[in-house]
């Protein structure tokens, strides 16, 4: 950029500005597990995690995946609207969300029941939002999780306006955001990466490149050699990431986390996975992408290859193994069971959550509700 | 196509998605400088399956999948107006279409205005609109209002097979924006259709069913609920006509005010909130020129004044239904 003017010296919000080399993402994906379960170094990124937290990142994928299946069962069998299924993208999720501390907050989209498990939340709860029981059930507070937004891309801009919010209590608080490929392309994105390089504000885009928004494969959505290289224009440092690696994952947020609690500012991280199921499951993906490119995508598994890494490091057994699995299982049938026929509001919870104080006309519309569904002869429950 | 009748049959049946589909096929037959952009109507045939197949006939470069962005969609689609283009533009949800608010109200319901006349906007927004189908409240409000609040644009909720297939030529022959609103609750809804469409009238509301006892008056998807309502009463013997609006903006007052002449009564019933509606905009208008045919208040139903619920219990309980409908066609016909 050429400088028509001198930057007033000591402005707080030019300090840590960067220049376009160094904010250039680098050519190659970080990546310390390869498809086979080797273990790479990286020069920047290690990921510092021992034994048993391994084994914790690995029983967390499998347990993720076990409920990402059962709710797409659930869903088949009419207990659940639709769902967004995460196959392929534990590594990212789990790796990610892991790298938190439990002050830290997450922005979602409706695509992150791995993240928020991560964060301690009872998948039930969330999937209540698929059944349409009730909305939000989980206690944001509780697990530093927002309601999921739909609106594509809009959740950037809260985690933004959150983080300022941390920055002016002082509190070493971090907001990462969830999104899409597709969701870079939303003025709401493009807006809140330009707020947070400007401002400094302590967030993580984390963006799961998943190959597709919906239909859309990521090289219609953006003429960018890569996700990352948006980074450059809004000041803000990226990195690409194997999505599909479970400790790279984990070890560039760790960092992109650690440097934006020690003021550093906003990161973009891309990371680069693959969606192997539909969009939702409502939709028919073998109209718009060819079969092998998702079997292709199968071997390249992230719990594969972490299955590969422990056993070669004698961290995982075939009786570790089996414990794994039959948690998982025994995870996915609580959640069968406890979702399964759970009963549905009373028409009346219509009113419940549209205004903290109600006005007086909206009690007048509760009564309209209330002659209503007499003259509809829809009895109370 | 397969949607495009055998050339023997005078008449085929036709789902109001395939109604939608030949108006938009049409369109792009007709005139080279058509063309359709929005999110995933390419391969994916659209979020309500409404384009599909178009790819195939007519290529990438006048059916055009873009990125995830409505206002970019918005704003470009009116730049390409500027430019002798006849950009059709769909924004999957009117929810959705609120993240173009900026490109559609104030810049191409602005462009003659801002211009001094010399740009005009010939651009058509395709939209959806309506619950139902347990979509919650990001995915199934009705803006049909909101959109026709604002003067410099043409708004019209398309419901029936007829205007499905008619409306887009009118819509792209007029020289200024027009909103058109759809409804995913009745795309499979069947209707037998003549193989060459009627011509429609952009300005003009529709008589749906001719009656002399009371007027119901709707629009959009709440259309078929009213025709519902309507049989329940004939069963009694109330004899109720109904009018579709169809044209939000101009409102078509003549039509109904005739009809309420006639009727002496006058229920307005819509999918979307009751509160600053276009139910209200249609009992002012009907008090202010009518006030003296009318043996009673007009009544209103609309949405219950909450974000449309996900649950289905819920969802039912926030949307019109037909019950409702007779209950109030009894308040206004037993009314004093
Ligand atoms: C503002 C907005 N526009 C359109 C949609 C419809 N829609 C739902 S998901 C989706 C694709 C999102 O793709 P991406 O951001 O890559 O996330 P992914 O679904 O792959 O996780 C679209 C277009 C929406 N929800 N919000």
């Amino acid at each position: 950029m050429v400088d028509e003017r001198e930057p007033a010296s000591g402005d707080p919000h030019r300090r840590g500005r960067r220049t376009a080399e160094e904010l250039l993402p680098a050519d190659e994906l970080v990546q310390l597990l390869d498809a086979d379960g080797v273990r790479h170094e990286h020069p920047r990124y290690t990921a510092e995690v021992g034994d048993d937290a391994l084994r914790e990142l690995y029983r967390w994928m499998n347990v993720v995946r076990a409920v990402d299946r059962e709710s797409i069962h659930l869903q088949r069998q009419g207990q659940l609207g639709v769902y967004a299924s995460g196959l392929g993208q534990e590594a990212a999720q789990v790796g990610s969300a892991s790298a938190l501390a439990d002050a830290d907050w997450v922005f979602p989209s409706y695509r992150e029941l791995g993240v928020g498990m991560v964060r301690g939340v009872d998948p039930v709860r969330l999937l209540h939002l698929n059944r349409g029981t009730w909305l939000a059930d989980h206690d944001p507070h509780e697990h530093g999780f927002a309601p999921p937004s739909i609106p594509i891309g809009t959740q950037a801009l809260h985690a933004v306006g959150f983080a300022l919010g941390a920055l002016f209590d002082g509190a070493p608080i971090v907001a990462v955001t969830y999104l899409g490929d597709g969701a870079t392309s939303e003025g709401d994105t493009h807006e809140a990466l330009t707020f947070a390089g400007v401002m400094g504000a302590p967030v993580v885009f984390f963006v799961q490149n998943n190959q597709y928004a919906i239909s859309v494969p990521v090289e219609e959505q953006t003429a960018a050699p890569t996700l990352a290289h948006k980074g450059v224009g809004y000041g803000i440092p990226a990195v690409r990431v194997d999505g599909n690696d479970v400790l790279g994952t984990y070890a560039v947020t760790r960092e992109a986390v650690d440097r934006a609690r020690a003021g550093e500012g906003p990161t973009l991280i891309e990371a680069v996975t693959y969606r192997r199921e539909a969009h939702t499951t409502s939709d028919d993906a073998d109209r718009y992408r060819p079969r092998e490119e998702v079997e292709a995508a199968e071997a390249r598994d992230p719990i594969l290859r972490m299955a590969r890494y422990l056993r070669a490091n004698d961290l995982l057994d075939d009786a570790a193994e089996r414990e794994v699995q039959d948690a998982a299982a025994r995870l996915a049938g609580e959640v069968r069971a406890r979702l399964y026929d759970a009963p549905h509001g009373d028409p009346r919870e219509l009113f419940s959550h549209v205004y903290v104080d109600p006005t007086g006309h909206f009690e007048e519309q509760a009564a309209l509700l209330e002659r209503e569904l007499g003259e509809r002869g829809q009895a109370p429950r | 196509m397969s949607t495009s009748a055998p050339p023997t049959s005078e008449v085929s049946t036709l789902t109001l998605r395939e109604a939608h589909r030949q108006g938009l096929r049409n369109a792009l037959l007709r005139d080279e400088r058509v063309f359709l952009l929005g999110e995933d109507i390419g391969a994916y045939g659209g979020c309500f399956a409404v384009t599909m197949g178009l790819l195939g006939e007519f290529g990438h470069e006048r059916i055009r999948d873009t990125p995830l962005s409505e206002v970019a969609i918005a704003g470009a689609a009116i730049g390409a107006a500027m430019n002798g283009m006849r950009p059709i533009a769909e924004l999957m949800t009117c929810n959705f279409s609120l993240l173009a608010l900026d490109q559609i109200v104030n810049n191409a319901a602005t462009m003659l205005h801002m211009s001094g006349g010399q740009f005009n906007v010939p651009v058509v927004f395709r939209t959806t609109a309506g619950g139902g189908r347990q979509l919650a409240a990001q995915h199934s409000h009705s803006f049909e209002p909101t959109f026709a609040h604002v003067p410099g644009i043409r708004v019209l909720a398309v419901a029936t097979h007829e205007d499905a297939r008619g409306v887009l030529q009118p819509a792209l022959d007029d020289p200024d924006p027009v909103v058109l609103f759809e409804y995913p609750r009745i795309m499979t809804l069947e209707a037998e259709c003549p193989d060459e469409p009627a011509v429609v009238d952009l300005t003009s509301a529709a008589i749906r069913r001719p009656g002399n006892d009371v007027t119901l008056v709707t629009y959009g998807v709440t259309l078929y609920t009213v025709l519902q309502a309507a049989k329940i009463l004939e069963e009694e013997g109330v004899d109720a006509e109904v009018i579709d609006l169809r044209s939000l903006r101009p409102l078509d007052d003549a039509t109904v005010l005739a009809s309420v002449a006639r009727t002496h009564r006058a229920v307005v019933v819509e999918e979307a909130w009751r509160t600053l509606g276009v139910g209200a905009e249609v009992a002012s208008r009907i008090t202010e020129e009518a006030f003296y045919e009318l043996d009673a208040p007009v009544a209103r139903i609309g949405c219950a004044e909450v974000p449309l619920p996900y649950a289905k219990q819920l969802e039912d309980a926030a949307i019109p239904q037909a019950a409702q409908i007779v209950a109030a066609a009894h308040r206004v016909l037993h009314h004093g």
